[in-house]
């Protein structure tokens, strides 16, 4: 029962970081239906970003929360800015293209990011600063440590932010209306180049969060971290519903769940091909995710 | 209508033309390769990009090292040696073409490659095929070199480090319950895993639970909670550093206060850095103790960290050390054969007996696998991530 | 007759080829030789994987991206089957000589992993009858990295370690004929009422249903004929290296394989042809900028598609354009003497032969 609540925690822990990286995804996708497979290196970028600014940050403001902050939001500024160029230069020019083409170009995108990272950083890991001393919670015998928690309720707030903003701002409601319709979008004054290029920048900060977080939690950083945890993290947003915010979240923690109980329980060497099993069997009874819209067929 | 069509192929010759410029370019960037009067060219190949860049970038960083150090005490036979370097992105049949490119295209006289026994298994037959002598620097699985009589190692295979490991468990911790935690992705992990269950058990010891992870993993609470239920006496974890370190760390995380154990794959200054002192009180095999006073090995450790100091990883892993020693023992053998021909540096190669290298004593048996000592070390590392390994014992085949 | 004809000639033409590539790039007076020839072999295996992927993706528009996993499981059957079997096989043909023989466990590696993997695109395939677009393109995902795991887990052919020991038995001329018979085989099932359905359900999938297509049965059809042509590149691709590992089949192959397919024209066979020639050679050219290389290599993938977004070929087919203007031509010259000649004549067919 202990290791099982345990366990609990440890998946909880581990969908919470699916779960940030899926939301990057799914906005992108409900906006603009792309694939970005470059999600998960701007996630790995995030960490890098954050590793070179805790070096000059760390130390410097009156607590370590304060520098923890600092570090995330300028590095989440950082990622934006690549999120706005990777639109500017790479997808815009091809937004009318087949959605192949698209994909096409963000799988290079991502190679790019990945092969230009392994020369600049280098392809060994990287100690990621310890910008939060870890400190251990015990309740009775299970154990969790502080960066944990502050990661959970990170990766919450961040959810509920997107939240508000995505359904009560006024630029949130003009994401939507690009996401429903881009050409309608247009024809109602609303500048579409801006709210995509604004979607981009959200995800990429966003993802630049996850890769912090999850440094904080799990100190090693490599060029590569991105591929599996984004793969994941797309695998994730497809089973709650891609384009859905909250299926995000829940494809996220069931991913987690799903691979910790494989793991912990069942047959470790099999923990990647039951996550895609379980994935293959939600879609087939659930065909457009958990929480997805079925897409009414226009004949 | 054609004519539409045409004007279509024609908005895709400037395309065409960039396209092949950029491939003449390339071509003509070479030079001209094969052996010259006062040159020796040797190959190498190894995963200089994808996801396992970190071992083909140290053993060349260690194969550069050796080339300049030989070339700077007046090369070989008189002429200087030269390394041609090839990435393989860590896959079979990248490294099946890029030996075959190095033998046939660049004429080397001898290949140095790779550190993922599955490359090297994939490439193998090519020099055998060639009779070009190859001499992987970390290839443990031990059908590497049963592919043929060209072909030779450096390293030790999976079945001896087992075995140190596990009589290093028995006799010296007196482990009686120990549980493992393999990598298995990696042939090096199974191997190595494989061997010390077969002979941790034949010792009398107890396997309470084998699991296992994937290379690239950073989340391993699952398995190390499964494995705190189960109240093992020590967890034998033999991956590379890239993973043990975060596995130290989420183990004393979780409260496992047990010690850890492994192999050379833990080798390198970066597990300090991110285990830290988690790893204090664990123990892993080794070629090579820093603290022996082995001239040869000082020197390689001084001259890695002024070379590479600038870089995070100022003290070489095993890898580097290896592929240094591999270059050395390769050009030991032209020197002793006097001669760059393939098959003479071949039969001289398989005459190596006792050739000091930064890894140790190394001799070449007859089914040319390196025969050499181990060393077991005990990681110290303060809270600064500054860290030594305290050797521990030796362990003689 | 005809037709017969054709492959008995084909037949010829990649013996003699094959003759050849032998006498001149292996034994022969060109020093690259050996490196050219391996190339030669990568690029026909990833000709016959892009043609087959483009009858899913580009054809019958089930967006697939587990290639790979279909080209594992051929080539790790295929390897079995001649591992395992081979010495029973050449047992069983001792009369012949030990080409023959070779022949003879090749063909039946062949017919082995055809069938599996013809069974595994049965498996993947219906799930393809609910899903579409991104959440298929996922669950064919989810296979591939399923398929890697297994073989990872199945000690009979070397899980981590890879399956080392299998004989050489392909060559220039086994991969080149399975590259012309995969062509051949999509591009008469293009033209056929298949190809047609497999269009009309690319193009409208209810529209499709409407005019009576059974939707269900060609697109099964289509993954079930796309992976067994996937399989068999995987027997010739594992008799050809000798030895397999799952590092050859992540989903990163299976990338590979789609840009290939988008770069050279989707639904293109010619561009699919020139999408897997162009990425096998591409990286080689490459190989003068050393540390870049892979940088330069996705700077071009994505300049390529950025500025020919419907791939270099687009969807037109050169062969068909060749001969069209061939057949108009030959065709206006003709209708111009019957008209001449007499006017009660039947017009002059332009298709056939």
């Amino acid at each position: 029962m202990e290791s099982f609540l345990q366990q609990l925690i440890n998946g909880i822990s581990l969908g919470s970081i699916y779960a940030l990286v899926a939301l990057g995804y799914t906005m992108v996708y409900g906006v603009l239906r792309l694939i970005n497979f470059a999600h998960g290196d701007v996630y790995m970028l995030g960490a890098y970003f954050g590793y070179y600014l805790s070096r000059l940050v760390q130390g410097r403001t009156p607590s370590h929360l304060l520098d923890a902050a600092v570090v995330m939001i300028l590095s989440m500024i950082g990622c934006a800015l690549i999120g706005v160029i990777m639109e500017r230069f790479a997808y815009r020019p091809v937004r009318r293209a087949s959605r192949l083409t698209l994909l096409i170009i963000a799988i290079g995108v991502s190679l790019l990011i990945e092969n230009a990272s392994q020369l600049i950083f280098g392809a060994n890991p990287r100690f990621f600063p310890q910008l939060i001393p870890e400190t251990h919670i015990h309740m009775g015998n299970l154990m969790l440590t502080n960066q944990q928690v502050i990661v959970l309720v990170t990766a919450l707030a961040l959810m509920i932010l997107l939240n508000l903003f995505i359904y009560r701002s006024r630029t949130g409601k003009a994401m939507r209306a690009v996401s429903y319709n881009l050409d309608a979008a247009k024809l109602m004054g609303i500048d579409t180049d801006r709210i995509i290029s604004l979607t981009f920048a959200l995800g990429s900060a966003l993802a630049a969060a996850g890769g912090i977080l999850v440094s904080i939690n799990i100190p090693g950083i490599d060029p590569l971290m991105g591929v599996m945890t984004g793969l994941k993290a797309f695998v994730a947003a497809v089973l709650g519903g891609i384009g859905n915010i909250f299926g995000a979240v829940l494809g996220g923690l069931i991913l987690g769940l799903a691979e910790v109980m494989v793991a912990g329980y069942g047959s470790s060497t099999y923990r990647d091909a039951i996550a895609f099993l379980i994935l293959i069997a939600i879609l087939l009874f659930k065909p457009s995710g958990l929480l997805g819209k079925g897409q009414v067929e226009k004949v | 209508m054609l004519f539409s069509d045409m004007k279509k192929l024609r908005n895709m010759i400037p395309l065409a033309l960039a396209m092949a410029s950029f491939a003449c370019l390339s071509a003509c960037n070479k030079k001209d390769a094969g052996s010259s009067d006062n040159e020796i060219l040797i190959g190498h190949y190894g995963s200089l990009t994808g996801a396992t860049a970190t071992f083909g970038q140290s053993a060349q960083k260690g194969i550069e090292m050796a080339v300049d150090a030989i070339n700077e005490s007046g090369g070989v036979l008189g002429k200087k040696l030269k390394v041609i370097v090839e990435d393989d992105q860590g896959k079979p049949e990248e490294a099946q073409t890029v030996a075959t490119k190095l033998i046939s295209k660049d004429r080397v006289v001898a290949l140095l490659g790779e550190i993922a026994s599955s490359n090297s298994l994939a490439a193998a037959p090519v020099a055998q095929a060639n009779r070009i002598p190859m001499i992987s620097p970390g290839s443990t699985n031990p059908k590497v070199t049963m592919v043929g009589d060209y072909i030779f190692r450096v390293c030790f295979i999976d079945p001896f480090q087992g075995l140190v490991m596990a009589k290093f468990a028995t006799n010296t911790l007196k482990l009686k319950k120990v549980a493992v935690l393999r990598d298995i992705k990696s042939d090096y992990s199974v191997g190595l895993a494989n061997f010390f269950v077969e002979n941790f058990a034949k010792m009398g010891g107890t396997i309470v639970t084998d699991i296992s992870y994937s290379q690239g993993d950073k989340d391993f609470t699952a398995q190390l909670t499964a494995i705190k239920a189960k109240n093992p006496d020590g967890i034998f974890v033999p991956g590379y550093y890239t993973e043990v370190g975060l596995i130290a760390l989420q183990a004393r995380k979780l409260g496992i206060t047990v010690t850890l154990l492994g192999g050379d794959g833990w080798d390198s200054s970066d597990l300090w850095k991110i285990g830290g002192t988690a790893l204090n009180g664990c123990f892993y095999s080794n070629h090579y103790s820093v603290d022996d006073p082995n001239p040869i090995l000082q020197k390689f450790v001084k001259d890695y960290k002024t070379r590479y100091g600038k870089t995070s990883d100022s003290i070489p892993d095993a890898m580097a050390a290896l592929g240094y020693d591999a270059a050395l023992v390769l050009a030991d053998a032209m020197k002793r054969a006097n001669s760059t021909r393939p098959d003479s540096v071949r039969d001289a190669l398989a005459q190596t007996k006792g050739f000091m290298g930064v890894t140790g004593n190394t001799t070449l048996d007859s089914n040319r696998n390196a025969v050499k000592p181990a060393v077991v070390l005990e990681v110290k590392v303060d809270d600064k991530g500054n860290g030594r390994n305290v050797f521990k014992e030796t362990v003689s085949p | 007759m005809k037709r017969l004809l054709w492959i008995a000639g084909t037949i010829g033409a990649l013996l003699l080829l094959q003759w050849g590539a032998t006498a001149l790039l292996l034994d022969g007076p060109i020093r690259q030789g050996p490196y050219y020839y391996q190339i030669i072999i990568l690029a026909g295996i990833n000709i016959v994987l892009a043609v087959s992927l483009n009858l899913t993706n580009g054809i019958a528009g089930q967006f697939s991206i587990g290639h790979a996993g279909f080209f594992a499981v051929g080539a790790y059957m295929a390897a079995s089957v001649s591992y395992y079997g081979g010495p029973a096989i050449r047992g069983a043909v001792s009369f012949l000589p030990l080409v023959g023989q070779d022949t003879v466990v090749l063909i039946l590696a062949l017919a082995a992993a055809a069938l599996a993997t013809a069974l595994a695109g049965l498996l993947v395939g219906i799930p393809s009858l609910r899903l579409r677009g991104d959440y298929l393109a996922i669950v064919t995902l989810g296979f591939g990295e399923i398929i890697r795991v297994l073989i990872l887990n199945i000690d009979a052919v070397g899980g981590a370690r890879g399956f080392s020991g299998i004989p050489k038995l392909s060559n220039f001329f086994w991969v080149y004929l399975l590259v012309a018979a995969v062509i051949a085989t999509v591009w008469n099932l293009v033209r056929s009422s298949y190809g047609r359905a497999f269009q009309a359900i690319r193009e409208n999938e209810i529209a499709a249903q409407a005019m009576g297509v059974d939707v269900t049965r060609h697109k099964v059809l289509a993954f079930v004929i796309s992976s067994m042509f996937a399989g068999m590149a995987g027997c010739l691709f594992g008799h050809y290296t000798m030895y397999l590992h799952t590092n050859s089949f992540t989903f990163v192959k299976s990338f590979e394989i789609i840009i290939m397919i988008a770069i050279g024209g989707l639904g293109s066979i010619e561009g699919a042809v020139l999408g897997a020639v162009l990425l096998t050679v591409l990286p080689e050219a490459f190989r003068g900028f050393e540390g870049y290389r892979m940088i330069v290599y996705s700077l071009a993938v994505i300049l390529i598609m950025i500025y020919r977004p419907q791939g270099i070929l687009g969807q037109v087919s050169v062969i068909k354009r060749v001969r069209a203007h061939f057949i108009t031509k030959k065709a206006a010259r003709e209708a111009a003497t019957k008209a001449a000649s007499s006017a009660a004549k039947m017009p002059v067919k332009a298709e056939g032969a």
